[in-house]
C-alpha cells in the first residue's frame, strides 16, 4: 500500500511532519502577511478592548468593536491567524486545519438564519465569502445509509423511506426542534437524548441523528445539551453544508481586511502570558516578551480554564468550569485524481461499523469504529479543484497522543493513520494507490498551535452562554461560550461584543420596541 | 434636518443594516418589525448607528420610540432639527 511514502517531495517525513515549531515559530510555513504587523507597535494608551485570540469569534469582534469606533487591539500568539480554524502550507500545497465544510448555509438574499444575521452585523455582502453549496452527504451505519443535502426535505423522505415507523414522531421532534429558541442566553442543561426519546423510539434512527451533529459540535460525551443539538440540527440537516474553493483562507482574508480598514490593530505573535486583576478588574495584560497592555475590557477567545489560568493572583475556577476531553485525529490525502473518479460523490459521510454510536473519549488512541470522510472537492464549485482530497477524521484520546514520547509519537501516528484509513474504506473506494501527499494532525497538533487544553476543538463541557468570568471587565468568547461551528464561532464574538461592550450603554434591547 | 432628510437618515440605515430587504414600499404608520426581518440585534445597531453618524445618544427608555418610521422621525426631529443633512449616506 501506498499511503505512507517515506519521503515527502522536499524529503520531509511524511506523515509526521509537525507543522512549525510552536511558540517561537520562526521556521513556521503559517505566514499571513496581511494581518502582520510591525512588533512594538502596540499603544501605551488603555484600549477600548484588547482581544485574546485571531480566530474566527475574535475577529468577529473586533470587526464589530472597530465599526463602532471602538479602540481595540487583538493580540495573537501564534504567527498566524484563525485559531481553531486555521490554515498552512506544507510541500507546497494548501491546507485547512479546522473545516471540513461551513455549516448553516442559506442561500444569498435569505434574510433569516445564522448566516445572514452574521452578514449583516458585520457589515458584509454574500459575496464575501463565496460559498459553493455541497453535493450530497451520508449517515452510514454499517449498511443503513441515511443521505441528505441543503435541501430538508431530502432527509425527511429518507427517513420516512428507511425508518418508516419513525416517520411522524421525527416531524414532531422537528416541530419542537424549531420552536426552540437556542441562541437565548439563559437556557439552562436539558438532556438532548432525553427529549429526543421523547419522540423517536428507533435508536438506530436516533443514533443515526446525532451522529453527525456530535461529530460537528458536541464538547460532551455520549449526550448533548438540547440547545447545541438544536444549533446543531439546524446547522447541519435545516441549513446544510457549503465551503469556499479555497477553503478557510478567504474567509479569514475577509474577516481581517474588514478589520483593518476600519482601524483595528491586529498583533501577531503577541501571546498572552498573564492577566494582572485586583480581584474585581483586570488591571494589566502582560505578553510573553514582558510588554504590559492596558485595557478598559478584554475579551478573551482562549478558553474558560485557560483564560483563567492565566490570572494573576490565581482564580479559582466556578463549579463547572472544566476542560473537555473530545478531540480528533485527522488525516489529509492528496490524490493524483478526483474522488469522483474513484466514484466517490459524497461531499462527507459520517459513519459508524459499531454496534451502538459512542461519542466519547476512546480507550484506544483511536477510535477506528466510527469516523467522518470528507471530501473538499465534492461541493458545486464553477469549475473542479486542481487536486484530488480525502479528509478523514476519528475521535481520539487526547492523553496518549499528549504523552507520547517522540519518536514514538511519529510511529503512532504512522500506525493509526494506515488503521484509520483501513477502517474508512467501507464508506469510501479504496483510494490508497492515488496518494500523493499525506498528513496527519493529532490533539498534540491542535494543543501546540492553539493552546486550547487537551486539543478540544469543540472546547469545555459547560458552556458559558453569557461570557461572563469572576472579573467584571473580562470576558469569553468562542468555543467556550458556545455558539459552535464556523459561522457560530463569529456570532460568538459578535453577540459577546455586543452585550458587553456596544449595548453596556444601552443595557439589554429589547426584542422590538413595544 | 427636515423630516424628509430624517426619513431618508432612517433609510439609509436600515439599507445598511439590512440590505436584501426591499425598502421602496416601506409604509412609515406600520412597526418596521412588521415588515422587515429585524431583530434585537439589527434594533442595536439602529441606535449604534445614529450615535456614530449623528452623536446622538438614545436612552433605552426611549426606544419605544422607534418602532415605525414615523415614530421614529418625530422622535428624532427636535434631536436632529440643528443638524445638517448628510452630502451621502452616513457611517
Amino acid at each position: 500500500m501506498n499511503i505512507q511514502p517515506a519521503r515527502g517531495v522536499d524529503g520531509s517525513p511524511v506523515p509526521g511532519a509537525e507543522r512549525g515549531n510552536g511558540a517561537s515559530g520562526g521556521s513556521s510555513r503559517r505566514v499571513f502577511r496581511t494581518g502582520m504587523n510591525v512588533a512594538g507597535s502596540l499603544s501605551e494608551r488603555p484600549y477600548d478592548v484588547v482581544i485574546i485570540g485571531a480566530g474566527l469569534s475574535g475577529l468577529a469582534a473586533g470587526i464589530r468593536l472597530a465599526y463602532f469606533e471602538k479602540r481595540v487591539a487583538i493580540l495573537e500568539r501564534h504567527t498566524t491567524i484563525g485559531g481553531l480554524n486555521s490554515f498552512y502550507r506544507l510541500r507546497g500545497r494548501n491546507h485547512d486545519v479546522g473545516l471540513h465544510a461551513v455549516t448553516n448555509y442559506a442561500p444569498p438574499g435569505t434574510k433569516k438564519g445564522p448566516l445572514s444575521k452574521l452578514l449583516r452585523q458585520l457589515r458584509l455582502s454574500w459575496d464575501d465569502f463565496g460559498l459553493c453549496p455541497q453535493i450530497e452527504s451520508s449517515v452510514e451505519f454499517g449498511d443503513v445509509v441515511l443521505t441528505f443535502d441543503n435541501a430538508f426535505e431530502r432527509l425527511r423522505c429518507q427517513i420516512a423511506d428507511v425508518f418508516p415507523d419513525q416517520a411522524d414522531r421525527f416531524d414532531r421532534l422537528v416541530r419542537r426542534i424549531r420552536e426552540h429558541d437556542e441562541l437565548s442566553l439563559s437556557n439552562r442543561y436539558q438532556s438532548a437524548r432525553a427529549i429526543v426519546g421523547e419522540y423517536l423510539t428507533d435508536p438506530l434512527l436516533i443514533d443515526m441523528l446525532f451522529c453527525p451533529l456530535m461529530f460537528y459540535g458536541s464538547p460532551t460525551a455520549e449526550d448533548m445539551d438540547f440547545s447545541q443539538f438544536v444549533i446543531m440540527f439546524k446547522a447541519v440537516f435545516c441549513e446544510g453544508f457549503a465551503r469556499p474553493e479555497n477553503g478557510i483562507r478567504p474567509i479569514l482574508k475577509t474577516l481581517v481586511r474588514k478589520y483593518r480598514s476600519l482601524g483595528g490593530e491586529l498583533h501577531l505573535r503577541a501571546g498572552v502570558r498573564r492577566l494582572v486583576h485586583d480581584g474585581d478588574r483586570l488591571t494589566a495584560i502582560e505578553l510573553d516578551d514582558g510588554r504590559r497592555v492596558r485595557a478598559h475590557r478584554v475579551l478573551s477567545s482562549a478558553g474558560a480554564v485557560e483564560t483563567l489560568r492565566l490570572c494573576d493572583p490565581p482564580l479559582t475556577a466556578p463549579p463547572g468550569v472544566q476542560p473537555g476531553e473530545i478531540s480528533f485525529v485527522e488525516t489529509i490525502f492528496c490524490l493524483d485524481c478526483l474522488p469522483s473518479e474513484l466514484g466517490h460523490h459524497r461531499t462527507i459521510v459520517f459513519y459508524n461499523d459499531a454496534a451502538r454510536f459512542r461519542y466519547a473519549r476512546p480507550a484506544e488512541p483511536v477510535d477506528l469504529d466510527s469516523g467522518i470522510i470528507c471530501s473538499p472537492n465534492n461541493f458545486q464549485y464553477d469549475r473542479p479543484l486542481p487536486e484530488g482530497r480525502l479528509r478523514i477524521t476519528a475521535l481520539a484520546d487526547p492523553e496518549f497522543w499528549l504523552t507520547a514520547p517522540e519518536p514514538e509519537y511519529r510511529e503512532q501516528k504512522q500506525r493509526w493513520c494506515e488503521r484509520l484509513v483501513e477502517a474508512a474504506l467501507r464508506h469510501v473506494p479504496d483510494f490508497r494507490s492515488h496518494v500523493v501527499d499525506v498528513d496527519m494532525f493529532t490533539p498534540r497538533t491542535i494543543t501546540r498551535f492553539t493552546g486550547h487544553v487537551n486539543g478540544c476543538v469543540y472546547g469545555a463541557p459547560n458552556k458559558i452562554r453569557d461570557g461572563r468570568t469572576p472579573l467584571e471587565n473580562l470576558f469569553l468568547c468562542g468555543t467556550d461560550q458556545g455558539f459552535l461551528g464556523i459561522i457560530g464561532a463569529m456570532l460568538s464574538g459578535i453577540t459577546i461584543a455586543n452585550l458587553h461592550v456596544l449595548g453596556q450603554s444601552q443595557r439589554s434591547v429589547p426584542l422590538s420596541p413595544a | 434636518m427636515t423630516r424628509d432628510q430624517i426619513r431618508q437618515v432612517i433609510l439609509d440605515i436600515l439599507a445598511k443594516i439590512a440590505p436584501d430587504e426591499d425598502l421602496s414600499n416601506l409604509k412609515d404608520d406600520v412597526p418596521f418589525s412588521e415588515q422587515m426581518e429585524l431583530d434585537s440585534m439589527d434594533f442595536l445597531d439602529i441606535v449604534m448607528e445614529l450615535r456614530k453618524g449623528y452623536r446622538i445618544q438614545i436612552p433605552e427608555e426611549d426606544y419605544q420610540h422607534l418602532t415605525t418610521m414615523e415614530s421614529t422621525v418625530t422622535y428624532l426631529e427636535p434631536l436632529l432639527k440643528d443638524v445638517e443633512s448628510p452630502a451621502k449616506p452616513a457611517g
